[in-house]
């Protein structure tokens, strides 16, 4: 069995706990006793909160539209599909037609790059969360 | 959060706590919890809330106002504390300005006006202003029961009114601490996923700021600030949005108003001359929003990816891999979209991207991946031997005095009247999650709240000829859903309550859009509603 510490994924209380993981799945959430927020505690968000990680649910791969439906695509053809529509966007209607909501459940690293993304590459300011919802 | 959430846990019986809005045991248990052992210790605890919670029940003081009157019942524990020379004359003159006008607003407030207007007795007012002006460190704690109102801005600055008021800022134990609803709001403020500043708040239009963020991603940037959500909604249903790459969120279930929400995102074009929209949707599962987008990309998972979150204390804290991703984690899917979208974007792992933001973002420079390691560390940390910061404002406010703003109580957009007699408010549940759509997929947390239903009081629901899981339908201006009946005292008389975690009743096809004019955060805490029994 392996062991990894790691932040729950649901309020902002931020509390710290090792997911326990047997033969590539999350089996059990403990919570860490030596750090300066939850001291050993963990809601039952924290301690059951993890099934769906592995639900047969999880999209796995990416889905483009095509005539209406969504088909299951490659990495590159999204990519490209979304890479061609911004584009064509940004030119017939400038930058700021195009817009992006951020994810206050993503982490820093994701945000930093989204809003990058948004400012530096589409050249908008649109990008907002829901931090106010 | 002005303050540390450990300090919870040093709270005596000479200490304070007042929560005003805040459903703390349900959505924020931990800190729910040590509310609750502090309380144990004897430290007095405070309450505003509508609904009887947890903590309302276990308060010294529980004040019952009505939704949408804080700013009434804040001005009524001012008064109190002005007329009774319970504030902190000291504090005031050292470290405040604009205290005049304060008192002048206040003192139209007599507890009797402000317990007209919440319906809260006038000598319960007084006494928590006596409690709470009398202890000697006083905490003020407070969720979305605040900012989710038209006058979510003036609810948040009476709170700090209050604060200021009696010294409680800049110590341990005291300041107006904010409860984070979603584990990294934080830290997408903090990174800058707001349309008018970039990483640590610095603002766009500041040509300075903007000259380093240029020379650092080696473009030229827009200087004019961008959309907020409601105004990309309202472009979109206008034609002035085009295209919306939506990040691990489902507007189709968290934003107010859903139909109208539907309305603005929806492919379906009306007009000839307008194109169609174009909306990419990143996440787990295939969402009321996915559904409806152009290109969905498969998201990953806090188990599946490394990176860190920032709490609401600002503690940033290292999330770390578990589990082999489904797909890819978000970072590289980013970084993949820049390259394919002709940028360079070539970043070994997320700590590359942390350590290019820490040169940009001022408060995060002294945190790296290696201190980590150690535990979190509380921003601001300017360098990298600095310990980090649990209390903000020590000494002076970061804006230099504390500034008194008075506010007059206004009410909300949307009131009670003949054809939507009640009042409805919304909230979430202990075993949920905002939509639901991770929650709902755990066992565990499905088993212990699997369906959703109206909380009415027994008054009304007799009135109505309702009994407790009845079938009823529940109607406002914009949208109807049918659900079961929870007769219960926890809702006042006249006030009823749902949450928005349920896909089959989704509670925001019947919130109001109306937001606060400044902060934009719609009035999800007031609408007017209509119960009736639903046919079987
Ligand atoms: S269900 Fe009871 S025993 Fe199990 S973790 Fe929760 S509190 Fe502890
Ligand atoms: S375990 Fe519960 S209290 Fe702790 S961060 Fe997760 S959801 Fe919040």
């Amino acid at each position: 069995m392996e062991s990894v510490v790691t932040t729950c994924p649901y309020c902002g209380c931020g509390c710290s706990f090792t997911l326990n993981v047997e033969g590539g799945e999350i089996v059990s959430a403990v919570p860490q006793v030596d750090n300066v927020v939850n001291l050993g505690r963990l809601c039952l968000k924290g301690r059951f909160g993890f099934d769906f990680v592995h639900h047969k649910d999880r999209l796995r791969t990416p889905l483009v539209r095509r005539n209406g439906t969504l088909e299951e695509a490659t990495w590159d053809e999204a990519y490209g599909v979304i890479a061609e529509r911004f584009a064509d966007i940004r030119k017939k209607h400038g930058p700021d037609a195009i817009a992006a909501f951020s994810s206050a459940r993503c982490t820093n690293e994701e945000n930093y790059l989204l809003q990058k993304l948004m400012r530096a590459v589409v050249g908008t300011n649109n990008i907002d969360h829901c931090a106010r919802l | 959060m002005t303050n540390a959430i450990l300090e919870l846990k040093e709270f005596t019986v000479r200490d304070a706590i007042f929560a005003i809005g805040t459903n703390a045991t349900d959505c924020h248990p931990l800190i729910g919890v040590y509310m609750l052992e502090a309380h144990a210790r004897g430290t007095k605890l405070i309450v505003a809330d509508p609904r009887r919670t947890e903590l309302a029940k276990h308060a010294d003081i529980w004040l019952r106002h009505r939704p949408g009157t804080d700013v009434a019942l804040l001005n009524g524990m001012m008064h109190v504390i002005l007329t009774e020379s319970l504030m902190d004359r000291d504090f005031i003159a050292a470290r405040t300005e604009n205290f005049d006008a304060l008192r002048e607003t206040v003192l139209a407030y007599p507890p009797e006006r402000a317990s007209a207007i919440t319906h809260v007795p006038a000598d319960k007012i007084a006494a928590a202003a006596r409690m709470f002006a009398r202890a000697e460190n006083a905490a003020t704690y407070y969720t979305m029961g605040i900012t989710q109102h038209v006058t979510g801005v003036d609810n948040v600055l009476s709170v700090s009114n209050l604060a200021l008021l009696t010294g409680n800022l800049g110590k341990p134990k005291a300041g107006v601490n904010p409860l984070r609803g979603q584990n990294n709001v934080q830290g997408a403020c903090d990174m800058g996923a707001l349309p008018n500043v970039f990483p640590a708040y610095q603002p766009v239009t500041d040509d300075k700021i903007r000259e380093k963020f240029e020379k650092a991603w080696g473009v030229p940037l827009s200087g004019k600030p961008g959309l907020t959500i409601p105004d990309v909604l309202h472009g979109l249903e206008h034609g002035s949005v085009k295209a919306l790459f939506i990040f691990g969120e489902n507007p189709m279930r968290s934003d107010p108003d859903i139909n109208h929400v539907k309305h603005c995102m929806e492919n379906v074009d009306f007009s000839p001359l307008k194109e169609a929209r174009f909306i990419v949707v990143q996440d787990l599962f295939l969402t009321e929003t996915a559904e409806i987008a152009d290109v969905v990309l498969p998201g990953a998972s806090f188990a599946e990816k490394d990176g860190t979150f920032s709490n609401t204390e600002r503690r940033v804290q290292r999330v770390r891999q578990a589990v082999a991703p489904v797909g890819k984690p978000d970072w590289l899917i980013l970084t993949e979209l820049m390259r394919a979208m002709g940028t360079k974007a070539d970043y070994a792992g997320p700590e590359a991207v942390f350590d290019e933001m820490r040169t940009l973002a001022p408060s995060y420079a002294g945190i790296s991946y290696a201190r980590l390691e150690q535990g979190g560390i509380p921003w601001p940390c300017p360098n990298e031997s600095h310990p980090g910061t649990p209390i903000l404002h020590v000494g002076k406010c970061n804006r230099g005095p504390g500034l008194f703003c008075a506010v007059d109580f206004k009410p909300p957009a949307e009131n009670p009247d003949e054809s939507y007699p009640l009042i409805l408010t919304t909230g979430r549940v202990a075993a949920h999650y905002h939509t639901g759509t991770m929650t709902r997929r755990c066992w565990g947390l499905d088993a212990a709240h699997p369906e959703e239903s109206l909380e009415i009081h027994p008054e009304d629901a007799a009135r109505l000829g309702i009994a407790h899981d009845d079938p009823i339908r529940v109607t406002t201006r914009r949208g109807t859903l049918t659900t079961k009946a929870n007769v219960t005292t926890r809702v006042p008389v006249g006030t009823t309550f749902i949450s928005f975690h349920f896909s089959e009743t989704p509670g925001n096809i019947l919130t109001n859009s109306a937001a606060d004019p400044i902060s934009k955060t719609p009035e999800y805490k007031v609408c007017a509603v209509r119960v009736e029994r639903a046919r079987a």
